[in-house]
């Protein structure tokens, strides 16, 4: 079951064009990169893919059906830049992290979130320890895509290699397929199967 | 000639509030000291939730209501209070923010970078910066949230570099910008520098902080734990534990992270914030930890690599 | 640990101006007979021991009437205040919601609502209600849900794009349990505070419309009435008519105020760490 972008496009009211006739595919097990000069629309991309914006033209489908199709958990998670946007303010962390359903303790093990950060508050933690919590909730059973945005663009390297390590781990054992949107070329060298330019 | 700025013992504490009225206080920063000559980029490297936001904030007399500062700052030579700051920012010292939401939402870009100015010459002035970091006239007409983030934040750098100032603080200058626009940015900061300015370069990321400073002070947990010389870390001069475990999980440098997370303000003991997670610590690494001199660099561990073995 | 810290003073202030308007009312209830009680044989003092507030040309009590009739203004306070809240939550969040046509409508009634004067708008009201209670309750009701609902639609907008919530959704959690759990908690707060400060509004504009004879009727020791009737003896130099329920009147509307300030730097997640 693959996840297909099909001849995109799409624009804001004002700024115009920001994606044209953009086509994508990510298998499962694939990590892709998508590399490109800020401004051309990889945060649209992304939630495009992730079905939050529709295109314009064309369409998303994830094996064969539109993504618009599916109900309750959709296969398809994004996982946003800035952690702290994407996690209740008025939520402990561990009602946030079992949204969709009781994760696992050994994933939240494999992250190192502690204990004691269950029962905080998101205003309480930095932005690294909020996005291992963002990325657990993400890897819900019955997700089968993951699209990475800049995730650790805001965090400092030994978080990163952490957080990556881990990610990296859980999608090959489960097949996802992986879309990663970074400038940083060698991170992307490191983690993609194959890179595409935008 | 006399630095720039000087930041000597400087520690930041916060008033909080929790569970209702109880009231704590909450050290973010502790004992920073720094140095930043004309001429010299000095970058301040440290995770996110390490308290170095805090440090712009504190130079430039704008942090919060709630906060308390101690130590000493001086600006080319005498005391910079918050007052003096308050005279000389937006001037002198001038600051690229973190967050695009610096920009007034309700003004065109244009009108924003020129400060209020009309005639000819300032309009010219504004497209030229414009210009220099990429951005085309049209992009005056624009409000702010018609700019993507990696634009907007080109944006806030003109803004201030429009204002040729003796001290930039920069923070967090480029995430969101490709390599390319990263590297074009980071040196318009060198070409500031090379015309006498200090700059303080605010990062989490490493490796771009190394393309352009002279000298890097690596903060973890609110303290400084190093401060080495640009190319200690290619050569492999590092001396602090964390400054190595920094280098060795970039990307191109094998990606190996170490285990635990950095402790939150508050919470670090006493000693030394990194003992921990620190391969290398001792009992000894509870206690004061001085400042020491090794291999030209200073820096704030018993066990330092390249020092005697533990 | 030196004195108390700026949320323990919100809390008191504001469990203070609670417990006074509390006292008010019931006072008000409870002396609302005694408010009615003519003696011709004690008209017209100036305040003293036993009068504190001095009577009126039927030699009424002032204090009575006066505390009689900031009850009922503060009762009605209440209720016009609730109701007003309440089109305001429900005009508020569906034009959010629903966004569209119904977003553009709403939005429209809004602006007209807020375009006309508040004043003539309650009068116009309570006119084509007959005047009375129910005029005025249905005058003030429906005039002062404006800028609450405003605030309710703005704030829902917010909370339609923020990524937790469009997260929460992509989580497969239902447009129900979205409501529940993410939105009402952030809504409540701000929607208390509107309420809290819709008070003022309505016990002044309850108390102006029936000064000027379209509210209550002349039988009710209304604040209103009281300070209506009280004009025509001011000039005869009975003072004290007219200035003790104003100044009673003032402080309850700034009680309200305070109370709606405090609760607002108790909740307001910005002012937290004041």
């Amino acid at each position: 079951m693959s996840l297909e972008a099909k001849h995109i496009s799409f624009r804001y009211r004002k700024k115009g064009t920001v994606l044209e006739d953009i086509s994508l595919t990510v298998e499962p097990g694939e990590r892709v990169g998508l590399a490109g000069p800020s401004g051309r629309g990889k945060t649209t991309l992304c939630k495009l893919l992730a079905g939050y914006q529709r295109p314009a033209k064309g369409q998303v489908l994830l094996d064969g059906k539109p993504l618009g199709e599916y109900r309750g958990l959709c296969p398809v998670q994004m996982i946003w830049q800035h952690p702290e946007t994407a996690v209740d303010p008025l939520l402990r962390l561990k009602d946030s992290v079992h949204e969709a359903g009781p994760v696992d303790q050994s994933l939240l093990d494999a992250f190192h979130i502690q204990p004691g950060w269950l029962e905080r508050y998101p205003a309480e933690l930095s932005g690294g320890e909020l996005q291992r919590f963002c990325i657990a909730r993400a890897l819900a059973p019955g997700v089968k895509y993951l699209l990475c945005d800049e995730v650790t663009a805001m965090l400092d390297p030994i978080t990163q290699a952490q957080i990556w390590n881990v990610l990296l781990e859980a999608a090959q054992a489960r097949r996802l397929g992986l879309l990663i949107v970074s400038h940083d070329s060698a991170l992307l060298e490191r983690l993609c199967t194959r890179i595409q330019p935008l | 000639m006399e630095p720039v700025l000087e930041v000597k013992d400087l520690s930041i504490s916060f008033t909080q509030y929790q569970g209702g009225t109880r009231c704590r206080v909450l050290p973010v920063i502790r004992r920073l000291s720094l140095t930043i000559e004309a001429g010299q980029v000095v970058a301040v490297v440290g995770s996110s939730g390490s308290g170095k936001s805090l440090l712009a904030h504190g130079i430039l007399g704008i942090l919060p209501y709630n906060s308390h500062m101690e130590g000493e700052l001086r600006y080319r030579g005498e005391p910079l209070t918050p007052r003096r700051a308050e005279r000389l920012r937006g001037r002198e010292i001038v600051l690229v923010p973190q967050g695009v939401t610096y920009l007034d939402p309700l003004m065109k870009v244009g009108p924003q970078l020129r400060g209020g100015r009309r005639d000819v010459q300032a309009k010219r002035q504004s497209r030229e910066v414009l210009a220099r970091y990429g951005l085309g006239p049209e992009t005056e007409e624009r409000y702010p949230f018609e700019l993507s983030g990696g634009m907007a934040r080109r944006v806030l750098i003109a803004t201030a570099a429009a204002q040729s100032p003796r001290l930039l603080i920069a923070d967090e200058p480029t995430p969101g910008l490709d390599a390319r626009a990263a590297g074009r940015i980071l040196g318009h900061f060198q070409e500031i520098a090379q015309q006498g300015a200090g700059v303080l370069l605010i990062t989490h990321d490493l490796e771009l902080a190394l393309t352009i400073a002279q000298k890097v002070a690596v903060f973890y947990a609110g303290e400084t734990v190093e401060e080495a010389a640009a190319e200690d870390f290619a050569a492999g001069r590092l001396r602090h534990p964390y400054t190595n475990a920094l280098w060795n999980a970039l990307p191109q440098n094998g990606f190996t992270p170490i285990p635990g997370s950095q402790p939150w303000p508050g919470e670090e003991g006493s000693g030394c914030p990194f003992a921990p997670r620190c391969p290398r610590r001792s009992a000894a690494c509870a206690g004061d930890i001085p400042w020491r001199i090794v291999n030209g660099g200073q820096v704030r561990c018993l066990y330092p690599e390249g020092g005697e073995k533990p | 640990m030196k004195g108390f810290n700026r949320r323990q003073t919100a809390l008191a202030l504001l469990l203070f101006a609670l417990a006074l308007l509390c006292a008010v009312t019931v006072a008000g209830v409870a002396l609302a007979d005694q408010a009615m009680v003519t003696d011709f044989s004690r008209k017209n003092l100036a305040p003293c021991g036993q009068f504190l507030f001095g009577t009126d040309w039927m030699g009424r009590d002032m204090l009575s009437r006066t505390l009689t009739g900031l009850s009922l203004s503060i009762r009605i306070g209440l209720l016009t205040a609730a109701v007003s809240a309440a089109i305001a939550l429900l005009l508020g969040a569906g034009s959010a919601l629903l966004g569209g046509w119904a977003d553009g409508v709403i939005s429209w009634v809004i602006d007209l609502v807020m375009g006309i004067p508040h004043i003539l708008l309650v009068m116009l009201i309570s006119l084509a209600f007959g005047k009375g209670f129910t005029g005025v309750v249905a005058g003030v009701a429906l005039s002062h849900w404006t800028s609450l609902a405003r605030v309710v639609r703005g704030e829902v907008l917010q909370l339609k794009g923020a990524p937790y919530i469009l997260t929460a959704q992509k989580l497969g959690l239902s447009r129900m349990a979205v409501l529940r759990r993410h939105m009402l908690p952030h809504l409540l707060p701000q929607f208390l505070t509107g309420l809290v400060l819709l008070f003022p509004h309505a016990i002044l504009h309850e108390a102006s419309v029936t000064f000027l004879g379209f509210g209550l009727p002349p039988e009710q020791p209304a604040i209103g009435v009281i300070l209506s009737e009280s004009m025509g003896y001011l000039t005869t130099g009975k003072w004290w008519l007219a200035v003790f329920p104003g100044l009673a009147l003032v402080g309850v509307v700034l009680l309200f105020a305070l109370l709606g300030d405090q609760l607002r730097r108790l909740l307001d997640p910005a002012s937290v760490h004041e």
